[in-house]
């Protein structure tokens, strides 16, 4: 099947698209220049911002009033598709809404989903993504077969984003079908956890700190550290999960994806997961007590030592050069 | 007072310590041998048991999917609470994708009467597609609420602290529902001796994926085929010194060659 028409399941907000949307856009507009985003909420607002990017065309559901954008952008680009608007192919973003969505498409579709891409390639009559496993250390293709349209996600920073000055998308008002109670689900309240500083996912430098800092308070030395650095502050997944930061903090697979020129990882052994969401770093500084930690085989320069001493005199040495 | 019954799906997997490999003539995960309860899964079922004791009654069952009939990692699920298994067992699953995974899970739900809640955990430790709990709700007709970190139930209504990429979200939603739950999100339980006891006398019923009437399975129903499987580019280790009271000063050498200081 040769691939015609994308679709990219697109996100922003005040007029901004998400730097994951860039990267699902420009991607798309390499495989044909026949490219629509699909907004759950207010896509004429971001209409101008996605032509740059290279949308023609956006369909946008309007506000969902707090209903969950996966069973109502899923049911939108059925009830689409079943009216003879037919993709070859949608990209997802990997993340909250972009699973949800692709998720129950699929359901509704009777189709496959190819998920946690880094790449997709057209070769004639075959669409084909790669993704990695083991870790990265293996890169595993896969072909859809069957009749389209294809449905894959990706992880973010999977491409560059690229403008290319396109005109605003032209905006198409879709409504969201009745979905009985499925949709049942309602978002109350949103909290926004505030972080200080460069955001994880765009910082320059990244300071992580993990489980052989021993205790919460210590994570304050990973802060001063960022701060210093004008880093973002980053952890593992164990101690999110002990509570010690919060979930925005992580990186690894089920966290953020990062690629900074610089991750500095503070006791962290660096578990498949975590590496995984940071290995793409430019450079990768180490420090950990246990020598044969995974982490000191993709760092560039590894401190076998107690990070309790490293770390206070590293910050001390930072200072004094003010 | 209403009971709560749950049904937890859950995920036996090959034991993470031992790197993961590939059948080298299908390039499907290989899955044989010893398999464990996947740790993801631990948290969902310390939710269901938790959610039941809360409601004052009620049952937890478990779902599972696995090639050949390996059953040692619901076992641990049995031992931790939950009262009975459905295992789906069946050659033909081998090579099924993830649309067919949620078919089967699915069917397995009903077979033990729609509960009041499905639990699933966000993804599984070994194939991490990602989409298989909410592709369940879609084939069940329910509501769902993934990526759960705090969850009770309040008159009959799901209260859930939904992870966003900005924070959280309070999320309401009827039952019957299905929730996906994150790591962390309760700490699970040892099983105890008695527990481990007891749970070898446990009902697990296997079942095929004909009995279930779900067709076609594996290779056959996958819309997928691989194309190719390479070895990933691996990064270079570079340096790596033993400290010796020193070694920040090599950090602030190489923070100095980055021209980041």
């Amino acid at each position: 099947m040769t691939v015609n028409n994308i679709w990219v399941f697109a996100q922003g907000s005040n007029g901004t698209i998400t730097s994951f949307t860039a990267e699902l856009l420009t991607k798309a507009r390499s495989l044909t220049p026949n490219v629509s985003a699909f907004v759950a909420g207010d896509g004429a607002g971001l209409a101008e911002a996605l032509g740059k990017f290279g949308a023609k065309k956006v369909y946008s559901t309007g506000d969902l009033g707090g209903r969950f954008a996966g069973v109502a952008a899923a049911s939108t680009m059925q009830a689409l598709i079943a009216g003879g608007d037919k993709p070859d192919l949608i990209l997802f973003p990997q993340n909250y809404d972009g699973r949800d969505t692709i998720a129950r498409l699929s359901v509704k579709l009777g189709v496959t989903v190819l998920t946690n891409s880094v790449d997709i390639v057209v070769n004639g009559d075959e669409v084909v993504a790669t993704t990695p496993i083991f870790g990265g250390n293996v890169l595993f293709a896969a072909a859809f077969t069957g009749s389209g349209p294809h449905l894959a996600s990706f992880r973010p920073k999977s491409f560059a984003a690229e403008e290319c000055s396109g005109a605003p998308a032209e905006v198409v008002t879709v409504t969201v079908p009745d979905t009985g109670k499925t949709a049942a689900a309602k978002v109350m309240v949103v909290h926004v956890e505030e972080t200080s500083g460069p955001k994880l996912d765009e910082a320059n430098i990244v300071v992580a700190g993990g489980r052989g800092l021993g205790e919460s308070q210590n994570f304050a030395m990973v802060e001063e550290l960022s701060k210093l650095l004008h880093a973002a502050p980053g952890a593992s997944r164990a101690i999110v999960d002990a509570g010690w930061v919060p979930y925005s903090y992580q990186v690894g697979q089920t966290g953020k994806v990062v690629k900074p020129s610089l991750y500095i990882a503070a006791g962290i052994s660096g578990a498949t997961q975590h590496m995984v969401g940071m290995k793409g770093s430019k450079n990768i500084i180490a420090i950990n007590k246990d020598k044969e930690a995974p982490i000191f085989a993709v760092a560039d320069l590894g401190i076998v030592g107690d990070l309790h001493k490293v770390l206070p005199k590293l910050i001390a040495a930072l200072k004094a050069r003010g | 007072m209403k009971v709560m019954n749950i049904v937890v799906c859950v995920k036996q997997i090959p034991d993470p310590a031992t790197p993961g490999s590939l059948d080298p003539s299908t390039n499907a995960l290989k899955r044989d041998g010893k398999l464990i309860l996947d740790d993801s899964d631990a948290y969902g079922v310390e939710m269901a048991l938790q959610l039941v004791t809360a409601a004052g009654g009620g049952e937890v069952s478990i779902v599972s999917m696995a090639p050949n009939g390996e059953t040692s990692g619901m076992r641990t699920a049995l031992a931790m609470g939950a009262i009975r298994g459905v295992l789906v067992s069946d050659p033909a699953l081998a090579g099924s994708d993830a649309l067919t995974t949620a078919k089967v899970l699915a069917a397995a739900v009903q077979k033990l009467g729609m509960p009041d809640l499905v639990i699933a955990a966000t993804e599984s430790t070994d194939g991490y597609t990602g989409t298989v709990p909410e592709q369940i709700a879609e084939v069940l007709g329910l509501p769902s609420v993934t990526f759960a970190k705090k969850v009770k139930v309040d008159g009959g209504v799901l209260k859930i602290n939904r992870q966003t990429e900005a924070g959280y979200d309070e999320v309401e939603c009827p039952l019957p529902a299905l929730v996906s739950v994150t790591a962390g999100v309760v700490e699970p339980r040892y099983p105890s001796f008695k527990g481990i006891m007891d749970a070898k006398k446990k009902e697990i019923v296997t079942v095929t994926a004909t009995d279930l009437g779900v067709s076609p399975v594996g290779w056959s129903g996958a819309g997928q085929k691989v194309s190719s499987v390479t070895q990933a580019e691996a990064r270079q280790a570079g340096q790596v010194i033993e400290d010796d009271g020193e070694a920040f000063n090599k950090i602030v050498a190489f923070l100095e060659t980055l021209k980041v200081i």
